[in-house]
């Protein structure tokens, strides 16, 4: 069949790097806004929208469009932290589709390893902020925020480790295909269960990445999609939406998927069961198990079964998940995976994923980001992909 | 029993939330009100979150409540456990649990609130376990 869409991603692009001591920020904007184009076939002179987010140095956009040399009239600097970029996916589906731009550049750069950041440490986002002065003295690092999250999931439904490190080795069976991601090595149930506890119940296996690098999408209304061919894919529904912390009613057993999941399908006018692949963001384990609950691919609490036995092994199980490897073994640009789940989708789309991981007849895929905090507020979004001939 | 602590940091505080703080250094823990809908809201503010009302009133927590969730800091210099208190008033807040054998924290515990003093002169709720 072929279904109708009012944007296409034509260009996509993952940097290689993965310690960028002899880069700057700027720069792998750069070579990622580069690589983008040049994948779709397109100069910089043809884009006249530009999407970032917070890792972009500067004023919004301001700064990183003078220093491409960008000419732009549309931008959208909306900063959800690491979903930000499928927040921009659906962003950029409705400037193009209202007439404000027709080729949308989104980019993505970050160097935290080389700048030694660890998972231990707090993260501030700035002084004014009206929830930090009842949460930073009582050291909420990534990594608690999060085992919260699966301690509280473990309590109410008996989610097991076990079950949480299915999620790492499902993601280490596809990184051993990848030449790029920085964990290579296959792990087993045991490896992760028995690497060292970081924040319980989250073990060090449980938990992504610290990577530079970063990333790029061009996104062209369905005229230029035409000129640059089928290895455009579509873009078919898109859902976003922030949870917080609800004024002091909190539940820490879901997500905001729960919420930008039924508007992306509904959207997209899919179902859950209608899809060939996932990019689910993996932070932690616990990340990706609550995301599938929330976006309908199994019943809430359910996740740990779901998971399990290799049930996210590309050719393996049911639903293929990250095949790139993702943020727990492949790379988390800036600690911001959102970029790499919709480049690792689009890729799947196109079949130029590595053949031992790409998914056969690969038509509907689905890219979640969760970016901010899931255990305290956070901004969820959701992307609905088609190949070219969906 | 005793264990070492890691030091508080100082919280951020304005002109929203003075107050509280200023209670605590009372060892007393507050929450707000709303008069507009009669919900209480945490983490406290001048204007109602359930309902957008402006007529907001501190009140004197009981001080109890029950573990929702918590983690140990494992891999901290000092290990620590951040917590989720549900409180009697039906408010969940993050807090740290001190005073208790950091293996033996549970969901659902009976906790109740205490307070430590800040790396500078604030002082900081935190919770321990109610003796049985
Ligand atoms: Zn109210």
């Amino acid at each position: 069949m072929s279904r109708a869409c009012q944007a296409y991603i034509a260009g996509v692009y993952e940097h290689p790097t993965r310690k960028a001591v002899d880069k700057t920020i700027p720069q792998l904007h750069a070579e990622v806004a580069l690589g983008a184009l040049r994948d779709a076939g397109l100069t910089k002179d043809d884009v006249d929208g530009y999407f970032c987010a917070g890792d972009a140095p500067g004023l919004g956009g301001l700064s990183m469009a003078e220093y491409m040399g960008l000419d732009v009239i549309y931008t959208d600097t909306t900063d959800t932290g690491g979903s930000s970029y499928v927040v921009h996916v659906g962003h950029a589906v409705e400037a193009i589709a209202a007439g404000r731009c027709s080729v949308a550049l989104v980019t993505l750069a970050g160097r935290p390893r080389a700048e030694g950041v660890t998972t231990l440490g707090v993260r501030d986002y700035g002084g004014a902020l009206p929830d930090l002065g009842f949460e930073k003295p009582y050291g909420p690092a990534i990594t608690n925020l999060y085992a919260m999250a699966a301690m509280r999931h473990m309590h109410e439904f008996g989610t097991t480790s076990e079950q949480l490190a299915w999620i790492k080795v499902a993601a280490s069976h596809h990184a051993q295909h990848n030449e790029h991601a920085m964990l290579r090595d296959v792990v087993t149930v045991d490896d992760v269960v028995n690497s060292p506890m970081i924040a319980d119940p989250l073990h060090r296996l449980d938990c992504c990445v610290i990577s530079d690098g970063g990333g790029a999408l061009v996104i062209v209304n369905p005229e230029i999609a035409k000129t640059v061919g089928d290895r455009c894919v579509k873009i078919l529904g898109r859902g976003e939406a922030i949870k917080h912390l609800n004024a002091g009613q909190v539940d820490l057993t879901f997500t905001g998927a729960a919420k930008s999941g039924p508007i992306a399908f509904a959207n997209a006018g899919v179902t859950p069961a209608d899809i060939d692949y996932v990019s689910i963001y993996d932070s932690f384990t616990i990340t990706v198990l609550e995301t599938l609950e929330d976006l309908g691919f199994c019943e809430k609490g359910r996740g740990g079964t779901f998971v399990a036995d290799g049930n996210l092994i590309s050719g393996v199980g049911k639903l293929p998940f990250n095949s790139d490897g993702g943020g727990l073994c492949n790379n988390h640009p800036g600690n911001r995976g959102g970029m790499t789940k919709v480049i690792e989708a689009t890729r799947q789309l196109r079949g130029e994923a590595h053949p031992a991981v790409q998914v056969a007849d690969c038509t509907l895929a689905l890219a979640h980001g969760t970016g901010g905090n899931i255990a305290t507020r956070m901004g969820s979004a959701t992307v609905i992909l088609g190949s070219n001939d969906a | 029993m005793t264990r070492i602590e890691r030091s508080y940091p100082e919280p951020s505080i304005n002109l929203e939330t003075e107050r509280y703080w200023q209670a605590a250094k009372d060892g007393v823990l507050l929450l707000k009100k709303c008069n507009d809908c009669g919900k209480t809201h945490f983490y406290p503010r001048a204007i109602c979150p359930h309902c957008l009302g402006g007529d907001t009133e501190w009140y004197e927590a009981s001080g109890r409540g029950r573990i929702y969730t918590y983690s140990v800091m494992r891999r901290a210099a000092t290990p620590y456990a951040i917590a989720y208190v549900t409180l009697d008033e039906g408010v969940t807040m993050m807090t740290n649990i001190v005073e208790c054998d950091l293996d033996g924290i549970e969901i659902g515990q009976e906790v109740e609130v205490t307070f430590r003093a800040t790396e500078g002169d604030q002082a900081l709720p935190v919770f321990r376990p109610v003796s049985s």
